[in-house]
């Protein structure tokens, strides 16, 4: 679901389209330049006429600053055509999300409708080549098939046949004609059943992760040992493979739960200013709980806005929990250049380092993220290792050096990257990373 | 006495169905329907041809076609596999470990015969 932009950050977009500094611009509105800098970061509302004073001195209609088309969507439009190809006009993206809101929203309701039947094809495609029931069931029609075949061609090929071999063949094709009816019948019934499943347009990585943006992420019942984590699955609307990920999503919260304790994790988040490092030393937990509690941590209370994804090794998104402005893709895989997955190449060391996106205000992020090796460790055999990377929305003015990153390679438009993977479909000419 | 086939099917009738085909163009056919004791009956009756069926109880029928052509004894009997899984990847696999010929059931009983007859001939 995406979530609007906010009207601060807008304000920041455009002062920064203009090069124009945060001191100057809150001078000219009268105003000072950190009250300035809380607004950009949408932490002090806005209205009235300090709004239509900004708009003025920034040049824009004041509904451009309220209403304009937010980042997230035109990352979506951007995404979209990236997954569809055919000559879409990446330039004017923009324009058209600007102009026809409903269209962009149904554009990108679409796309996201079409991967979702995608992957479900996949599945099923893989459902008809690896099924073992599906194969048996098929594997019974065919051999009855066969067997009839066979049988009956004897009777009807062989003149000099006689009648005890006769007899022996019909029954043999007799036989064969009551399983195939049975196993014709068992055939059909096993591909009818699971219509709810064809109606599923989401995989079960999306199925879960909606259905905890829902509750924003925050499961009071697994605050308190013990809890009925099938309860819980089915209350969110979860069954089969959605509700086997929530179960080990359930039990790894439950751990985090207890090992950092809601109210003593909140207090010592608000003293250490929510760094990681500090609080993985007072509560002796290991690095990625932290990374994960902080990004539970209820909404509406004060705290930064905090995303969260993890990997595997094979650089596969297993979990995603999105934050306004870091676009993440499955379909179209992620930037190679987050720190998610250089941890990987670090196993066991924290990593802490500034991303900046391409988009016009060159938005910022602050990235947390370690790799660690899961399971239990075993001779001769390579430890299997998941990523985790929290993410944190609006770090503090003036930070260092920040590693230029993208959503994606397609829709990318930094020319100058050497990590790209495949060309962008926004013009981008130079790709030495090809 | 005709040239010995052996043929592996865990199907009873479409066993006795090969069986009746083949010993009526003048082969001696001897069956097995296991797969976890076909190497075996390989050894204890070394046939001049083998007709192995994919799919059997115990053990696959690439999983002894593979035995057969890693056992110095049985590596050059030739080998017709049969699979009611027409996919391409399964004859690739077949012909990748050694078999003669590959078929796809359901077959006729003609096809049957004339390829028995052509990997003999060969």
């Amino acid at each position: 679901m995406p979530v609007k932009r906010l009207t601060g950050s807008r304000i920041r977009e455009k002062r920064l389209d203009q090069g124009l500094r945060q001191a100057a611009v809150a001078e000219a509105v009268g105003i000072s330049p950190s009250y300035l800098n809380l607004i950009e970061h949408n932490r002090r509302r806005i209205g009235g006429k300090l709004l239509t004073n900004l708009a003025r001195v920034l040049g824009v209609d004041p509904t451009m600053l309220t209403e304009g088309a937010d980042s997230d969507l035109l990352d979506q439009m951007r995404s979209a055509a990236a997954a569809l190809g055919g000559e879409a006009e990446i330039a004017r993206t923009d324009e058209i999300a600007a102009r026809y809101p409903g269209w962009s929203a149904l554009i990108v309701a679409q796309a996201r409708r079409i991967a979702a039947l995608d992957e479900h094809i996949l599945a099923l495609t893989d459902r008809i080549a690896h099924d073992p029931q599906l194969a048996n069931s098929l594997h019974e029609v065919i051999s009855a098939v066969t067997s009839i075949r066979s049988s009956a061609s004897i009777l009807v090929t062989q003149e000099q046949l006689d009648a005890d071999w006769q007899r022996r063949f019909h029954q043999n094709i007799h036989k064969d004609s009551l399983r195939l009816a049975d196993s014709s019948e068992a055939l059909i019934a096993y591909l009818e059943a699971p219509e709810a499943t064809v109606e599923v347009a989401q995989s079960p990585f999306e199925q879960l992760e909606n259905a905890l943006a829902l509750r924003d992420y925050f499961l009071a019942p697994l605050e308190e040992e013990p809890s009925d984590i099938a309860a819980l699955a089915q209350e969110l609307g979860l069954s089969g493979p959605a509700a086997q990920l929530f179960d080990v999503y359930a039990a790894q919260y439950q751990k985090d739960a207890a090992m950092l304790p809601l109210q003593a994790f909140t207090d010592a988040c608000r003293a250490t200013d929510y760094d990681p490092s500090q609080l993985a030393r007072q509560f002796n937990a290991d690095f990625p709980s932290v990374l994960r509690r902080l990004s539970s941590l209820p909404t509406g209370e004060g705290h930064p806005r905090m995303g969260l994804a993890t990997c595997d090794v094979s650089g596969a998104l297993t979990f995603i929990k999105p934050v306004p402005g870091f676009t993440y893709s499955r379909t179209n895989g992620a930037c190679p250049l987050w720190p998610i997955f250089s941890a990987l190449s670090r196993p066991t060391q924290p990593i802490r380092a500034e991303v900046s996106l391409p988009d016009a205000s060159q938005t910022r992020f602050l990235c947390y993220a370690m790799a660690i090796p899961v399971g239990a460790h075993q001779f001769d055999v390579a430890p299997v290792l998941q990523s985790t990377m929290l993410v944190v929305a609006d770090p503090a003015e003036g930070a260092g050096f920040a590693i230029p990153v993208g959503g994606s390679c397609r829709i990318c438009p930094r020319s100058d990257c050497t990590s790209r993977r495949e060309p962008a479909i926004i013009g981008v000419s130079a790709a030495p990373g090809l | 006495m005709g040239k010995r086939v052996l043929l592996i099917e865990d199907e009873p009738n479409i066993l006795e169905a090969i069986s009746f085909i083949l010993s009526r163009d003048g082969w001696t056919v001897h069956t097995h329907e296991d797969g976890e004791t076909a190497m075996q009956k390989v050894v204890g009756f070394p046939p001049d041809m083998i007709i192995l069926d994919v799919m059997l109880p115990g053990r696959s029928g690439f999983d002894i076609l593979r035995d057969l052509r890693g056992t110095d004894t049985t590596k050059d009997i030739p080998v017709m596999m049969l699979t009611a899984r027409g996919q391409e990847k399964d004859r690739e696999l077949a012909l990748r470990l050694g078999a003669n010929h590959f078929m796809t059931k359901p077959f006729s009983n003609a096809e049957v015969r004339d390829n028995v007859r052509n990997l003999m001939e060969a």
